[in-house]
């Protein structure tokens, strides 16, 4: 039984026709093209696939599209805006933080949840707010600097940039 | 990928939700789905319909009552429940349970209606839900009935939810008299489950000795249990380290401990009694705070 | 003057060229290629380690709806046998089909195939697929497969001995008769799982008799030139692209059953087909590594001086051969054993065997891991024994820097080395001197704190093709280049290596740069597509790229810049040996105000009326660089541990490295390759392990139980360097990829014994998980009472 949903993804509202099997990861890469949010496991565990719903960092391998019916979704290809990269895309560059890119859409959009609700965090912290997202590259050292170099930049900016994982109550 | 078809609604009272759950005979209820969905990616869990109940915002709310009874509504997400200032002051170790639970992610999504209702063996909530002597809150057909936590968690994945009953919220009695309260998890490396969680709620004498302790265990048993042993050794000491330590010691009798690859029984046992001691040292410490 | 003389870009923290595409979203890996009217393909796995396969009904599977075909071994044989690339003395080669037809020989391996229009229906229909098997006696210990009566995994073989290589030098026998101090320990070198993030996955299409096939591996090259012999199509028919790899580890480093398979598909159903592996499929059907058991003993003075080492080492291959797995644990392993050290004497001898498990080849490191483990593990033993100091037993034994070029005693030339830099460099960032003070300390908190130290030497830039050939590698060891400067003076590199992580678009610019003088952004490099490739690439793996490839490059921007002298000098109407090339600009030495641009003299070249007689138009040039001899990198890192005395959990609480790589072409990328290494080799350590029972099933069987690090498992590092230049080749580079998987294993299991050494432990094998540590401490605990 086919169902109706409506949502918005960075800023753009898609209605679709969608069976309830099909995961919410499933919709956004393969109903919308949508390919920069990754799959990396079937368990729930490598935070690959993470990207914003209602301003929650969501593992969209773990929610089915129908749940998403009226969500506000924002993914890796909605983090820059009018072609300025987010505080955490430069941060990220700047620090090597990536090497082959496969884990790296789904740590910045964790990193973009947390640095919005804590904007000066530990070290310690931003291991912890990341022990979701597995990366086999980088060993997480420069992964760390870049949240810690984002969040500076997003203090200084705090207010004149909208915040991007503005929580949707529904 | 899920491949096993289901029908899916998502109704907007919990009445409705009842109703449609009593429908079909293999239905499933799902909330933030960081119980479920896993499982059915796996092909575990085959239910024929779903019912979500995402659009009953009556469930997603902290409330105090009159009596100091602080009400969790089971749409709650463990986000909310470990950043709310209330659960934070007069529920600490339910604070730290909720954010303990998986990782960022599964927390902004996980609710504790899924967990309790799930009743995974490893979960972290149900650890402070037997601490705090919660009441879980049912509807089904016949109306609403309480159940007491110590009365809930029957094994792995087990419980004493009726088949058509929803949990609607989980109601936390305030601690009572000097109290404090602690969480302490000793947690599977690869899954973030709890190997051991202990939630521990201690209540002081006048003089700074142990009244009454409340020990709640979770991961190393089929089903979360009361450190009942624990608890009477506990209390009428005096509340030091020693005192804490030869209780604590006792938090694991009885019990037929769990064994998988990262924990042999023998281990998990031995480590309920180490959390149990730093669950309670800390509680202490926070009564006499 | 050459380029190298007086870099600009090689040496400088130049920001990644591949970032601004991943960070935005906007890759193309090989799942999110999506073609009109592709077809999916799912494998039906054995669930059975070690099983006949009677008979296959797959007629409910072919009514699904959706269901495309539903085929088994018999029905693919056209694929042909998967390859094997290396052939060592005495090698009992396996059959390998993609889709098994007599029996299954580990659990997941292929038995049937299910093409449909969706990943859905394919799965569907692959559960209604009633395979009756018989199932056999399992093997999963390796040692005991060399047993009499073990069940034998391919019973044409006769036995499960896959290959005995010995490999010995000196007299051994008399050193342990001379020995004043002996030391002999097991060690294991537990099976892992590599956990590349990104999910092996294979698409193609095939259209106008030519194949189009995405594969997320590290070596297209060679996926190319196998695809095109087993489904008989010309090489020049068979276009292979690695689009952006989600990393490798070596376990992309083979041409798997799925790339023949979906080329097979795509070439005879006329529809493009994919393929992507789901993780726990991957646990199973993607290489392992590791998986050495060995018996080691040492023979050494009371002074600490090495007499000799002797080791026995079964390797553990798995149900079949993979493409390079006979050399990972003979060519790759052996000859490194030795280490820094001075040995006099040496004989190893390393067998492999069959099991009923998944095949193991090369996985990061890829047998010097497991050379370094042992050999820094009974380094240890033997400090230990005779109660001197780790640093010193090191220290002493190392190989001096004079000595280089060092034959070793295993029979190969370590290119330089200056070894007791590094260590000293070492123990200062580890405050090493101040240890003993933050042991007390960690005591009286109940804890136990140890460190550990770890040198190491390994063997990079695989390449010379001529030892290649006498070690068995059935393929040479070169890699390819070429630069094109269009007309406009655009520049673009093409690479023979596959990166996936590694950013050679960026290290490769600015190797260009400073030899056509001018900057790596106006560089543009590409790799992975053989269509677009210099010719034949060999790969990205055992820390080659550079000290191969990246020789290349410099080789062939060298020719393109001594053209463009050429034409700098005529149109200038000065002498070659008078320009400068530099900054965009060509000009006489001292005159820089009287310039040509870069681009004058590239439309120059293609203008062709006014070019020095007799010279080519055009400008590029090709390179296929074979070098004379590996390199040999080297350091020392040491971690320092806390364990938790109630319950054995261990906190690595600083990790210092000094590593020597030769000349660094980007630290910042140098340092990230550490950084990931060095949480890999932690990763086997503490926390990593595939775990079989006894039947052959996977019981670390997802990321539920395989313990990969996350961010909270591994402190931030500390990292120094020094440089020593090799001569093998002309940028003095040798290699970084995996280094730090190399050198960080030992550190910190060195450093987990070193904490418990006071309880009188003196091994445990790895993972050093908690429970493993507490069992221990209790055991020695009772032991004393």
């Amino acid at each position: 039984m086919g169902h109706t949903v409506t949502l918005t993804v960075n800023g753009t509202s898609y209605t679709r026709e969608i069976e309830p099997t099909l995961l919410l990861v499933e919709l956004l890469r393969e109903t919308l093209s949508l390919t920069g949010t990754h799959v990396g496991c079937d368990t729930s565990q490598c935070g690959a696939c993470t990207v914003l719903v209602d301003g929650r960092a969501t593992k969209a391998c773990t929610m089915l599209a129908v749940q998403a019916d009226g969500a506000t979704v924002i993914t890796v290809e909605g983090l820059a805006k009018n072609s300025e990269m987010h505080p955490i895309q430069r941060a990220f560059a700047k620090e090597h933080a990536l090497q082959c890119g496969f884990c790296t859409p789904g740590l910045m959009i964790t990193a973009v949840d947390f640095l919005e609700r804590n904007a000066s965090p530990s070290d310690a912290e931003i291991r912890h707010a990341i022990e979701g997202n597995l990366c086999r590259c980088t060993g997480y050292h420069n992964i760390v600097n870049a949240i810690r170099s984002a969040s500076a930049e997003m203090r200084q900016t705090a207010g004149v940039r909208p915040k991007v994982a503005a929580e949707v109550n529904r | 990928m899920i491949t096993h078809p289901f029908t899916y609604q998502a109704p907007s009272t919990l009445e409705e939700a009842v109703e449609e759950l009593g429908r079909s005979g293999d239905s499933k209820v799902i909330a933030g789905g960081h119980s479920l969905l896993p499982l059915m990616k796996l092909g575990l869990a085959q239910p024929e319909a779903l019912i979500d109940l995402r659009r009953i915002a009556s469930l997603r709310a902290i409330r105090t009552e009159s009596d100091g009874t602080i009400v969790i509504g089971a749409l709650t997400t463990h986000r909310d429940i470990a950043h709310d200032p209330i659960v934070r002051a007069k529920l600490p170790a339910l604070a730290e349970a909720a954010g303990a639970v998986g990782d960022l992610q599964v927390r902004a999504r996980g609710t504790i209606g899924g967990s309790i209702a799930h009743a995974d063996p490893a979960a972290d909530e149900p650890a402070p839900a037997l601490a705090y002597d919660a009441t879980i809150r049912a509807v089904g057909p016949k109306g609403r009935r309480d159940i007491r936590a110590s009365d809930y968690f029957k094994g792995t994945f087990e419980t004493a939810l009726a088949d058509d009953e929803i949990i609607a919220e989980v109601r936390f009695p305030a601690p009572a008299g000097r109290s404090g309260s602690a969480y302490e998890k000793f947690a599977h490396p690869a899954s973030g489950f709890a190997i051991t969680g202990v939630a521990a709620l201690v209540t002081l004498k006048a003089d700074g000795g142990i009244e009454r302790a409340a020990i709640g265990v979770t991961g190393a048993a089929a089903a979360a249990y009361r450190a009942t042993a624990a608890e009477k050794a506990l209390a009428g000491t005096n509340g030091d380290a020693k005192a804490i330590a030869a209780a604590a010691a006792k938090a694991s009798d009885g019990i037929a401990a769990l064994s998988d690859l990262a924990a042999s029984s023998d281990y998990r046992k031995h480590l309920v009694t180490v959390f149990a001691k730093r669950a309670i040292l800390r509680a202490v410490t926070r009564a006499r705070a | 003057m050459t380029a190298t003389a007086n870099p600009t870009y090689i040496g400088a923290r130049v920001a990644r060229k591949e970032d601004p595409r991943l960070i935005t979203g906007e890759g193309t890996f090989t799942d999110d290629v999506m073609l009109q009217g592709m077809a999916y393909l799912t494998l039906v796995r054995s669930p059975h380690a070690h099983a006949r396969i009677r008979r296959i009904d797959t007629a409910a599977a072919k009514k699904e709806p959706g269901v495309v075909a539903v085929l088994t071994g018999t029905d693919l044989e056209a694929t042909g046998m998967l390859p094997v690339f290396i052939t060592v003395p005495s090698m009992n080669g396996s059959k390998h089909m993609p889709i098994a037809t007599d029996k299954a020989r580990y659990a997941g391996d292929a038995v049937a195939a299910v093409v449909a229009d969706s990943r859905d229906a394919a799965k569907r229909a692959a559960d209604l697929i009633a395979v009756d098997y018989e199932p056999l006696a399992v093997v999963v210990d390796a040692s005991k497969a060399l047993e009499p009566g073990a069940p034998i995994v391919h019973e044409e073989l006769g036995s499960n001995l896959v290959f005995t290589y010995p490999v010995k030098g000196g007299d051994v026998d008399k050193a342990f008769k001379d020995a004043e101090v002996k030391v002999s320990q097991r060690i294991v070198n537990q099976r892992l799982i590599p956990n590349a993030m990104e999910p092996r996955a294979v698409a193609a299409k095939f259209e106008a008799g030519e194949l189009t096939l995405w594969s997320s591996t590290q070596i297209p090259h060679f996926v190319q030139l196998i695809v095109a012999l087993n489904l008989g199509l010309g090489q020049n028919k068979v276009r292979v692209i690695a689009p952006e790899v989600g990393g490798g580890f070596g376990s992309k480093l083979q041409v798997y059953a799925e790339e023949l398979l979906v080329g097979h598909l795509a070439k005879t159903l006329g529809r493009p087909v994919k393929w992507t592996e789901e993780r726990r499929e991957g646990y199973l059907a993607t290489i392992h590594g590791r998986d050495h058991v060995s018996d080691v003993e040492l023979a050494a003075k009371k002074d600490g001086t090495i007499l000799g080492l002797r080791v026995r080492t079964v390797a553990n291959v798995g149900a079949y051969l993979q493409a390079f797995a006979p050399g990972i644990p003979t060519i790759l392993h052996v000859f490194i054993v030795p280490g820094p050290y001075r040995i006099p004497a040496f004989d190893y001898e390393m067998r492999g065997a069959y099991t009923n498990t998944t095949p193991v080849d090369a996985y990061r490191g890829a047998g010097r891991p497991e050379a370094a483990f042992l050999i820094e593990r009974i380094m240890d033993r033997l400090a230990d024994e005779i109660a001197m100091d780790p640093a010193e037993v090191r220290r002493k034994n190392f190989i001096s820097k004079d000595a280089f070029p060092f034959n070793t005693i295993s029979g190969i030339t370590y290119d330089s080395g200056d070894y007791a830099p590094a260590l000293d460099r070492a123990l200062a960032m580890a405050d090493y001197k101040g240890f003993e003070k933050r042991r007390a300390e960690a005591k009286a908190r109940g804890n136990y704190r140890g460190i550990g130290i770890s040198s190491y030497v390994e063997i990079c830039g695989l390449a010379p093709s001529k030892a290649n050939a006498a070690l068995g590698v059935g393929w040479g060891g070169y890699e390819s280049a070429r630069i094109r400067v269009h007309a406009t003076g655009a520049v673009q590199v093409f690479t023979g290596t596959s990166p996936h992580g590694q950013g050679h678009e960026t290290s490769w610019a600015q190797i260009a740069a400073d030899a056509l003088g001018v900057s790596p952004d106006d560089i543009e490099v590409r790799h992975g597509d053989t269509f677009e490739s210099p010719g034949m690439g060999v790969g990205t793996f055992g820390s080659r790229s550079l000290a191969v490839g990246g020789i290349a490059v410099h080789k062939a921007a060298e020719k393109v810049r001594e053209k463009v002298v050429q034409i700098g000098a005529h149109l200038l109407e000065a002498s070659p040996a008078d320009v400068v090339v530099e900054g965009g600009k060509v000009f006489v030495k001292g005159v820089p105000e009287k310039a040509k641009n870069f681009g004058d003299i590239s439309m120059a070249a293609y203008l062709a009326n006014n070019l020095p007689d007799g010279m080519e138009p055009g400008l590029e040039a090709t390179v296929y660089y074979d070098p004379p001899n590996f390199t040999f990198p080297f350091g020392t890192h040491i971690a320092e541990v806390e364990i938790d005395g109630e319950t054995g959990a261990v906190q690595i609480v600083r990790y210092s490295a000094c590593d020597d790589c030769g000349r660094q072409i980007n630290p910042m990328i140098v340092e990230g390759q550490l950084h990931g290494g060095i949480t890999q080799g932690i990763g086997q350590a503490l926390y990593e392990a595939a775990v079989y029972d006894n039947e052959g099933q996977l019981l670390s069987g997802s990321m539920m139980e395989y313990h990969v690090p996350s961010a909270e498992d591994v402190p931030a590092f500390a990292l120094d360097n020094t440089v020593t230049l090799t001569n093998t080749n002309p940028l003095g580079v040798k290699g970084i990829g995996e280094a730090g998987t190399i050198g960080s294993t030992p550190a910190a299991a060195n450093a987990v014994i070193d904490a418990l050494s006071p309880l009188g432990i003196k091994h445990i094998d790895m993972p050093l998980t908690s429970e493993k540590i507490w069992r221990a401490i209790r055991a020695a605990g009772e032991g004393r009472r």
